[in-house]
């Protein structure tokens, strides 16, 4: 099914423990690298960390498409007495992609964060990252409501440290992470209130033995109130229109090796939460969901595309640009989800797989150049791909994709996002993606513009090529935007597989349009 | 069923109303107060009505918790950031208070819908207390073998999330760590040494040879009590993270009296940083053994190989669970005492900047106590 099978090598028993191993691996770590005598040593233990999260992350995958959803007991208690990680063909999705881009996020980190951070703080650095890669990981595993929220926190919690870190650069970092710590921790309580509610009514916490109570239940009160408040606060953390604000002022003052990594994947982790609950936890068919889907997620999911991309087309600042947008296809992805059909969350599934590599190559294009470039104004970047044209030339690829030309991942699933909207007599909101397009061929044209036609500025440009370390995950990320383009089986096959284990055989019938 | 009763009849209700009106009292005059020193000496004080409520409700566990996180350590940690920044906050315009306003009205209504169909207090045919309730009180002392139930709860059942809640706090102490460091300024300078912490009071503290007397008596009590706290955790109210939380405010409360480079001397920055991660990965070590004599993660059964927990435990004896648990409370105890001592070193370590950048721009800035 990834194609990746060829790594599952483990013994059996060491698979057994894959789920449990592929948290805790990067959690131990964490600790070391906090330990580190040096930041060599930190950086090694992050590269390894990660890449042992992606081998147990792709053990996880390859035994769910051979042997179904796997369930495992944490302290050797079965749910609903203890905390069961619960995985599907979904978590093993999001798994691979949180783990995957760990890999190369922690690949990128060594050069870049020793322009950026000074060098005594890097161990601390490294093991903030591992202990958000470990927060991400578990929440995208866990079974348990209140166990999701434990990990929303662990992934939390330090970046809102690490963004701050970007004012030593740039000042403007220390608001942007103090909004961001505001409205997570809003977020966040609001999750919490909601599992509240959920187990006041319910009397557990397993995802799974909320989901098989709530049709005994009498009244619908606690749960309606409950769904409100936990979508509200994942929605919050997803950065859904309107409660987004926090997102393009985070993106664009953080230190490179945070942005990369969360907008590749955290975001993303509570798209997961949201998909989780509305399928699983929830019923589908419940009528008060379809409600909110066609009157609530859907027009705010337009707003949000066309805002946005409108916001995205004026911003003077190259890593707000691509913020403004990052929060637009997170409307793409709510869009398609709002349908309720397989084929919506299978489209938005295999957009949010491309969104994160052609985001995270996007940043780490800006990240090299910002090595050199202290400024992140387009207009500084003119030339940029007479100077360096290795590190501009894979920053382009991922731009086309992000448009969503042919040839690229992004055309692909774009695509696949239109035909699940117009499958689902949503025409209108195929419209809404096609005029929102229309504005990214605005955007990234003047970014075009900028990089690639207009000459240097007297004396040179200030952009210089990125080394090695960087353009190694950096061209291998703009391969994948190519590669993915051309043969989609790898993402296809993971978001059909993912959209299939949560919605069920039956076709679900669409919800009207509002 | 006596918990709709009316309220004058039942005197624990009564009590518990009276509490909660405090706790709305003291919020509305959090909110108002512009003084920021008035308002944290008001959430020390609402933590301690909520604790003094959960007493009422029968929870001394999450009583005790509260009392000493909110009341005690989160009061100092806010003082100490005060001390960096100014005493009080500028007015809010109205303007900006609608929608703030808006939501905070939308989310009270939406929990007063629910609240009707939410079960009475102690009712004990209520979801949450008849089905997985109910099993944690008849199994604990089969399958555990200790008589705190919510002990066995928080280390054994749900072991997990206390190992994330520990890792919360580890994150935390890395954050303050990197963007405020490890107070190191306070010793880096020798000329300043004597002014970390609080000038004024290094200069008076001759004066007060009551309170070092005192409080000389007092550090090894409450350190004694910490590791009461935790050891008993097992039977009685309290555990790791009450103990972590005692230890750590005995550390400050020797840096408030003695100096901070006196306690930094004595419990070096370095050590807590080690102290932080070490805790972690203690409580993960656990769950890694387990996993390598064949259980699953931080099943305590399997903490001993299999045929030493058969000697060990006798017929019904449950020796891997009570050395487990054990075992992971000092893994919390370290990482919070630590952790939280290394959030104290960040914000304490900056006073001196703080007084010197004061001085500088003179009184109208300066501390107005």
């Amino acid at each position: 099914m990834i194609g990746l099978e060829f790594l599952n090598i483990a013994p059996q028993r060491f698979a057994e423990q894959a789920p449990a191993l592929v948290v805790v691996g990067p959690l131990i770590a964490a600790c070391a690298a906090v330990l580190a005598p040096g930041r060599r040593w930190a950086w090694f233990l992050c590269v390894g960390a990660s890449a042992f999260a992606f081998w147990m992350a792709v053990v996880l995958a390859s035994e769910v498409a051979r042997q179904g959803v796997i369930s495992y007991a944490m302290g050797g208690f079965p749910a609903p007495l203890g905390i069961e990680f619960r995985v599907d063909a979904l978590s093993a999705m999001f798994a691979l992609l949180i783990s995957g881009m760990a890999v190369l996020t922690a690949v990128f980190s060594g050069e870049s964060l020793e322009t950026e951070i000074m060098s005594s703080k890097h161990p601390l650095m490294q093991g903030g990252f591992l202990t958000c890669l470990a927060g991400l990981l578990g929440l995208v595993l866990t079974g348990d409501a209140f166990n999701a929220f434990v990990f929303l926190e662990i992934s939390s919690i330090g970046v809102y440290a690490m963004i701050a870190m970007g004012g030593a650069r740039d000042r403007r970092a220390y608001p942007a992470a103090f909004n961001y710590l505001i409205m997570g921790t809003i977020g966040a309580t609001f999750y919490l209130i909601g599992v509240g509610f959920l187990y006041a009514a319910t009397g557990t916490l397993n995802m799974a033995d909320i989901a098989a109570r709530i049709p005994t239940l009498t009244s619908d009160r606690s749960i309606e109130v409950g769904l409100a408040f936990i979508l509200i606060g994942l929605a919050l953390k997803a950065a859904v229109f309107p409660l987004h604000q926090w997102l393009p002022a985070a993106y664009s003052h953080a230190p490179s090796m945070i942005v990369v990594f969360l907008s590749a994947t955290a975001t993303k982790a509570s798209v997961y939460l949201i998909i989780r609950y509305l399928s699983t936890v929830f019923a589908f068919d419940w009528q008060v969901e379809t409600a909110f889907m066609a009157f609530v997620l859907a027009p705010l999911s337009v707003a949000g595309i066309l805002i946005c991309s409108m916001q995205a087309a004026v911003d003077p600042e190259i890593r707000r640009i691509l913020a403004y947008s990052s929060v637009a296809q997170v409307g793409y992805m709510t869009l398609a989800i709002a349908t309720a059909t397989s084929a919506g969350v299978s489209a938005a599934l295999f957009h949010l797989f491309n969104h994160g590599v052609m985001k995270a190559a996007l940043f780490m294009a800006i990240g090299g150049a910002a090595i050199h470039l202290k400024s992140q104004r387009l207009s500084d970047f003119a030339g940029a791909a007479k100077s360096a044209p290795w590190t501009m030339t894979a920053f382009g690829i991922a731009a086309l994709s992000l448009l969503g030309a042919p040839l690229t991942a992004g055309f692909l699933s774009k695509l696949r996002l239109i035909q699940s909207l117009v499958a689902a007599d949503w025409g209108w909101a195929a419209a809404v993606i096609g005029l929102s397009s229309l504005i990214g061929v605005f955007y990234v044209g003047r970014i075009f513009e900028v990089v690639f036609f207009r000459s240097e500025p007297e004396g040179g440009s200030a952009v210089r090529e990125a080394p090695v370390s960087i353009l190694l995950p950096l061209w291998l990320l703009a391969i994948a935007n190519i590669w993915f383009g051309i043969d989609a089986t790898i993402p296809l096959g993971l978001a059909e597989s993912a959209a299939g284990a949560v919605m069920g055989a039956t076709t679900l019938s669409p919800a009207g349009a509002p | 069923m006596e918990w709709t009763a009316p309220l004058l009849a039942d005197p624990s209700l009564l009590f518990g109303a009276a509490l909660l009106v405090m706790l709305a009292a003291i919020l509305c005059a959090i909110v108002v107060s512009r003084k920021l020193l008035t308002s944290v000496a008001l959430t020390g004080l609402f933590t301690l009505v909520a604790a003094l409520w959960y007493i009422a409700m029968d929870a001394p566990d999450v009583a005790f918790t509260e009392a000493v996180v909110g009341g005690g350590v989160s009061t100092l940690i806010l003082l100490g950031s005060i001390l960096l920044t100014r005493e009080s906050a500028e007015p809010v315009s109205p303007s900006r208070m609608v929608f703030p306003a808006i939501a905070v009205i939308l989310a009270g209504v939406a929990i007063l819908y629910a609240v009707g169909s939410i079960p009475g207090f102690g009712d004990p045919a209520s979801p949450a207390n008849a089905s997985v309730g109910r099993d944690y009180l008849e199994r604990t002392y089969k399958e555990v073998g200790i008589p705190n139930v919510v002990s066995a709860v928080l280390a054994s059942y749900r072991g997990f999330d206390t190992l994330g809640e520990t890792t919360v706090v580890f994150a935390a102490a890395v954050g303050v760590m990197l963007l405020l460091g490890f107070g190191e300024r306070a010793l880096g300078d020798p000329a300043r040494r004597h002014e970390a912490l609080n000038p004024d009071l290094v200069e008076e503290i001759d004066h007060h040879v009551v309170l070092r007397v005192a409080t000389k008596i007092m550090i090894p009590l409450m350190f004694l009590f910490g590791l009461y706290v935790l050891f008993h955790g097992e039977v009685g109210a309290g555990g790791g993270f009450q103990a972590g939380v005692i230890l750590a405010i005995a550390l400050i409360v020797h840096a408030l009296v003695f100096g901070l480079s006196e306690t930094m001397r004595a419990f070096p920055a370095a050590a807590m940083r080690a102290g932080a991660s070490a805790g972690v990965l203690i409580y993960a070590g656990v769950g890694v053994i387990n996993m390598l004599n064949g259980g699953a993660f931080l099943d305590y059964d399997f903490l001993f190989p299999p045929p030493l927990e058969q000697a060990l435990s006798g017929p019904d004896g449950h020796a891997g669970q009570h050395y487990g648990i054990i075992a992971i409370e000092i893994g919390v105890t370290a990482t919070v005492a630590s952790g939280i001592t290394a959030i104290f070193y960040g914000f304490a370590g900056r006073a001196p900047d703080i007084a010197s950048r004061g001085a500088s721009r003179g009184p109208e800035s300066g501390g107005g106590s």
